[in-house]
């Protein structure tokens, strides 16, 4: 079964975030990008099930600039096959870049298209179910595990108050969270495959971006509060104050 | 300016989060000539929830009921979404940002060919036109966003909106349903309900969260104790650590690989304030730390703190409190 991980190169999350000159984005001077933690999962997901069944390919897609290549790199040296850079604009609206990808995947048609359930940068959560409705494929979102069976993907996600299990009937979208699949390392041996693996470039058909970032700001530092005091003994202290400062009992 | 606010129901109950979106779409509204529609999907009966949204701000409700709509389809209620809004002429749609609001809220968007902006926490009208502040980055920073396209497609991050009265009266009016639900892809198995009443981390009005301090899974006890102590709106979360150790449920997980929590009172217990939790609660209305670190970063952050072992504090705190509301 050929399955396409689409993926997106972040901020690593332990980046302190600093606003840009342009004001509307941060400032890239010293931060280091990773593939998004999400879309990790996503790409372990596809590998796993490549390996259960013993065949099928595995292709990962970006839309992004040249620099994305190496998240492309990243995702091959875990163990993908081959990878697709659509070279386009990395915008906040989440419908211009599905139909990029929309229009890259309609051709090949794959069976199984994954996701990260949401990219660690913008925290957009919407690409995944666009590609899905754009393709008019049916879509599982933030699935923690899932399997294929014959009649087609059966999907687990944790939502408010439960978990919610749905069959989607192949072909089918699902965007991936935190749950079953705790990616792998890239092996030396992969990290030396990948510099070989196929990796084909192409233009990004993904129309006008229509929302736009008129400005980024950083959240009002939180001031640092203070010890009430050590052990039990500073209790009354403390719940005095969440009643008579905070009004928060 | 006309809103259409999407309310959400679980088992045939509106959820408290319904009235927070349909009052901030009134607080828009009632600014610029506007008025509010309701719309609430679900199964036979539910035109008896309308009821439950007087004086939230709206001046309609409209209910799409049908057997087949009793339970959220993506499918199912991305079609009647769909033909709602193209039918209504709103200038902006607003959702509940839950899992079932953020699940729906791309569908629609993909079907109506407009942006979206989930998990808003602002709304300002600039100029005659929307404009949404959203986080990103897990919260380490906020964009103020414009959309080029009608309508304006948001999701509101629960907690955030305030719900107002206004005491007013809501008209009722049926939505003809022309869906053929065997024409929907997508087939629910199941749903399997956990944690009885208490609210979801995300939801819930207070958090008490657990990290590696605990020690060991067995130990819950003394935060669900604390937890219940504060009531009915109280939730349980955790940080990654004791998630990836098997010790809590992924969906309580709070921060970056979680889940993203706004409560007016959050306690971090026995965590120590890795940068990737913080981005989940920072946004908390207040924050108390126990740890016996006085070096721990969540200090850093934390309006109040005790510095000590939290198997002394906490019990002690669940005393308190229960005396406090006349329970010890
Ligand atoms: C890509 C990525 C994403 C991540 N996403 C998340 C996320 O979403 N959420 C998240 O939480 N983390 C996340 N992390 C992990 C994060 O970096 C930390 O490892 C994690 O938050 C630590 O959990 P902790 O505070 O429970 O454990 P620790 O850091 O081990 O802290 C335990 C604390 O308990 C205190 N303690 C111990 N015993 C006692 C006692 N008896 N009484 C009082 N205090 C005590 C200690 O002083 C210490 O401060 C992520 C990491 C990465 C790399």
């Amino acid at each position: 079964m050929n399955i396409i991980v689409c993926i997106k190169r972040v901020p690593d999350t332990e980046t302190r975030i600093r606003v840009g000159d342009d004001g509307t984005s941060i400032d890239p001077n010293g931060v280091k990008y990773v593939l998004s933690p999400y879309d990790e999962f996503a790409v372990e997901a596809a590998l796993r099930l490549k390996e259960a069944r013993g065949e099928g390919e595995v292709t990962v897609i970006t839309l992004g600039d040249d620099a994305s290549q190496e998240t492309l790199r990243t995702a091959l040296a875990m163990g993908a096959d081959r990878a697709v850079l659509l070279q386009g604009e990395v915008t906040a609206d989440g419908l211009a870049t599905a139909k990029g990808l929309a229009a890259e995947i309609r051709e090949s048609d794959p069976p199984l298209v994954l996701l990260g359930v949401k990219a660690a940068d913008d925290d957009g959560q919407q690409v995944g179910p666009m590609l899905a409705t754009l393709l008019g494929r049916p879509c599982a979102t933030a699935v923690s595990s899932f399997e294929v069976t014959d009649a087609g993907v059966v999907c687990r996600s944790e939502v408010e108050g439960g978990t919610r299990v749905l069959e989607l009937p192949l072909p089918a979208v699902v965007t991936i969270t935190k749950g079953e699949y705790e990616p792998r390392y890239a092996s030396l041996k992969g990290i030396m495959a990948a510099k070989r693996k196929p990796l084909e470039k192409k233009e990004a058909e993904m129309g006008p971006a229509r929302l736009q970032v008129k400005a980024m700001e950083l959240p009002k530092e939180r001031v640092a509060g203070r010890i009430v005091g050590e052990g039990p003994d500073a209790v009354p202290e403390l719940v005095r104050l969440l009643r008579e400062e905070a009004n928060v009992l | 300016m006309k809103i259409l606010a999407i309310a959400e129901q679980r088992d045939g109950l509106l959820r408290g989060v319904s009235r927070e979106v349909v009052s901030a779409a009134a607080g828009v509204a009632i600014g610029h000539e506007g008025e509010v529609d309701v719309l609430l999907v679900g199964g036979e009966g539910i035109e008896a929830q309308a009821a439950e949204l007087n004086g939230s701000g709206a001046a309609r409700v409209l209910v799409a009921a049908h057997g087949a709509l009793a339970d959220y389809h993506p499918d199912g209620y991305a079609r009647i979404l769909k033909g709602v809004v193209e039918a209504g002429g709103y200038n902006a749609v607003f959702l509940p940002a839950t899992s079932q609001g953020k699940d729906l809220a791309p569908r629609l968007a993909a079907l109506l060919d407009v942006p979206l902006a989930q998990d808003i926490t602002g709304i300002a009208v600039v100029n005659g036109a929307l404009e949404l502040l959203r986080p990103v980055y897990a919260g380490k920073a906020f964009t103020r966003i414009s959309v080029d396209a009608t309508p304006v497609l948001a999701t509101l991050r629960p907690n955030v909106f305030q719900p107002q009265d206004w005491q007013a009266e809501v008209d009722v009016e049926s939505v003809e349903i022309t869906e053929d639900p065997s024409s929907w892809p997508t087939r629910i198995v199941s749903f399997e309900a956990t944690g009885g009443d208490i609210p979801d981390v995300a939801e819930a009005g207070v958090v008490v969260a657990g990290g590696r301090g605990l020690k060991d899974p067995e130990n819950w006890n003394v935060l669900e104790d604390l937890r219940s102590a504060l009531g009915n709106s109280a939730g349980l979360g955790a940080s990654r650590a004791v998630v990836d150790a098997g010790w809590r449920p992924h969906g309580e997980q709070v921060g970056q690989t979680g889940k993203t929590v706004a409560p007016k009172l959050y306690f971090a217990v026995g965590i120590s304030g890795a940068i990737q939790h913080l981005a989940g609660m920072r946004t908390a209305g207040t924050i108390v730390a126990v740890n016996r670190d006085a070096d721990a970063p969540i200090f850093k952050v934390a309006d109040y703190g005790i510095v000590g072992d939290l198997f002394e504090v906490v019990p002690r705190l669940t005393q308190e409190i229960r005396t406090l509301k006349g329970e010890g």
